[in-house]
């Protein structure tokens, strides 16, 4: 709509149709608008750790405190560094993936209350806020994955096919699922502030219900019927083809480790996974599409 | 000529929530009372505002006026009813921008800009104008948080006048800002007017209506109770008829009669 009515304002000769003014297509408009969704971004980076001392640094602290502890408690206090091999990797790259979503989840359920002083007085589509707040979270995962590849070259890694295919696989799963969850919880957070606790509390689900500080191996062993609960979880894939692509192939055995540490059909799994963030995607677009309208008068 | 707004049957209604927490719902359900009440900020509202028109639209507070700016802005979507527009469409509302606090002036100018769908070349191209206009000098590269009132509806009013619209919409602009300021407000007005674009402006000054304005819509309560001539519109509010206000018609007139 918007390039129709630059035409015709400046050449003022074919008209621009009549047209809805707060017509929408979600996301695809938010891809359409990419010029306004760069300088949402850039914003959110520099806004998001506005007035702190350390700034973006907490983006690292953060998910580096939780690596110390893991590998304290988890790897000595309870020795997994015995019963897993390269156990730092092993967290370490689960941590990375896994910490990408919790951000977007996170700061994506705030991101439309965040940014309440522009949704109450101009035009755009709300869609916008939510996918920022991922794509800032995807722009964190840079420099931690800077630190893991220098620990994996450093412990013998042979990266192969599967780095490429698996990596780019699960952080494909992860930003759709990220930016459909944040979706349903930005619009609901801004009807019930209640939505922004809980998102607290489903991270901890997330963090734990991941093959992160424990092995798959470890999981098959000890879950029991509650393994393919687990597993159905689109995150936990992604979280193993992740760690199939950097720390499996950082251990001493890539092949024993591959045949025991990950579920026989990854991929398929991966895909899998894939289809139904998709799925969960387009129901999220449907929900917010339908309550977005009242989001400007709850202000 | 075509037209540049079309409203049929517009209603927006508002959910007000008598009970805040889950406790309180549950004793009222169990109770059988309502728990939302709803309210038609706009209803039912038909018109047709034709290209080049400058509408002036008025009402008491809390009458509907900036729920209906909104509809026709598309911060909003009616709940009933449809509304068309043609064309880029750009202006304040309620007074402020829509700005970010923590963002500079500029950095605002470049987030504005984009909202209305102007690229970053655009954008340069007519940014010494805004900031020209605006003249709130080295503010501009401080915080928006840390603006008076007049210095941010100053910067918004800048912006909007600055994009390449269709329609613009004013809302009360005269309500902050100095009399200079006001001035240049009412001059760019007029000029926008003269460029033959479609103007809708809120206020309650009725002589910057009959300077501005060629027809005049009145809200009461959210239905439309007027449209039509621009003095038959002013004595159908009896805003010249209030003996108390004499301070106050006299700034108006004044006002009017600087322009």
């Amino acid at each position: 709509m918007t390039e129709v009515a630059t035409a015709s304002a400046t050449s003022g000769t074919a008209l621009p149709p009549l047209a809805a003014p707060s017509s929408n297509l979600g996301l695809v408009s938010v891809f359409k608008r990419r010029y306004l969704l760069k300088l949402l971004v850039q914003r959110e980076i520099s806004a998001r750790y506005e007035r702190s001392f350390l700034g973006f640094l907490w983006s690292y602290i953060n998910p580096l405190t939780q690596f110390f502890i893991y590998w304290y408690i988890m790897g000595i206090v309870m020795g997994a560094h015995a019963t897993i091999q390269n156990y730092p990797v092993h967290v370490f790259s689960g941590l990375i993936i896994v910490h990408f979503f919790t951000e977007t989840f996170g700061s994506g359920t705030a991101s439309i209350m965040r940014n309440k002083s522009l949704v109450q007085k101009m035009p755009l589509p709300q869609e916008m806020f939510p996918v920022a707040a991922m794509l800032v979270s995807l722009w964190h995962v840079l420099p931690q994955l800077a630190i893991l590849l220098v620990v994996c070259i450093l412990t013998g890694w042979h990266p192969d096919m599967g780095t490429l295919i698996g990596g780019l696989l699960s952080v494909a799963i992860l930003m759709m699922l990220g930016t459909a969850l944040a979706l349903i919880f930005s619009v609901a957070n801004v009807f019930w502030r209640d939505f922004g606790s809980l998102v607290g509390i489903l991270n901890n689900f997330v963090r734990f219900g991941c093959t992160m500080i424990y092995s798959y191996d470890q999981l098959s062993q000890h879950a029991g019927s509650l393994q393919p609960v687990v597993l159905g979880n689109p995150i936990a894939v992604a979280c193993l083809l992740f760690q199939r692509a950097f720390w499996a192939l950082s251990t001493d055995h890539p092949h024993h480790v591959l045949k025991t540490e990950f579920p026989p059909h990854l991929y398929r799994q991966g895909l899998e996974a894939l289809a139904a963030s998709l799925v969960i995607l387009l129901f999220a677009q449907w929900f917010f599409s339908k309550f977005q309208a009242r989001i400007p008068e709850q202000f | 000529m075509a037209e540049a707004i079309v409203a049929e049957h517009v209603t927006k209604d508002f959910v007000l929530r008598r009970h805040k927490t889950f406790k309180k719902m549950t004793v009222a359900k169990m109770r059988g009372e309502q728990t939302v009440d709803r309210f038609n900020a706009v209803d039912d509202v038909s018109f047709t505002i034709q290209q080049g028109e400058s509408v002036g639209l008025m009402g008491l507070n809390g009458s509907g006026k900036s729920t209906l700016l909104k509809l026709v802005s598309g911060v909003m979507k009616p709940n009933k009813g449809t509304l068309l527009t043609r064309g880029r469409i750009a202006g304040l509302i309620a007074t402020g921008a829509g700005f970010q606090n923590q963002l500079s002036g500029m950095e605002n100018i470049y987030l504005n800009a984009a909202i209305y769908g102007l690229s970053e070349k655009e954008t340069k191209a007519v940014l010494d104008e805004i900031i020209d206009f605006a003249d709130i000098g080295q503010f501009i590269d401080q915080p928006v948080g840390t603006y008076s009132s007049g210095m941010s509806s100053r910067l918004g009013f800048a912006i909007a006048v600055h994009v390449d619209c269709d329609i613009f919409l004013a809302d009360e602009i005269l309500a902050v800002g100095d009399k200079p300021f006001k001035r240049k407000c009412l001059a760019k007005m007029q000029e926008i007017r003269e460029s033959g674009r479609t103007i809708v402006y809120v206020s309650h000054a009725a002589g910057s209506v009959q300077k501005m304005c060629d027809r005049v819509i009145c809200l009461e309560k959210g239905r439309l109770v007027f449209d039509g001539d621009v003095d038959e519109g002013i004595r159908f509010l009896h805003y010249e008829d209030e003996d108390d206000g004499d301070e106050l018609a006299a700034d108006d007139a004044e006002l009017g009669a600087d322009v």
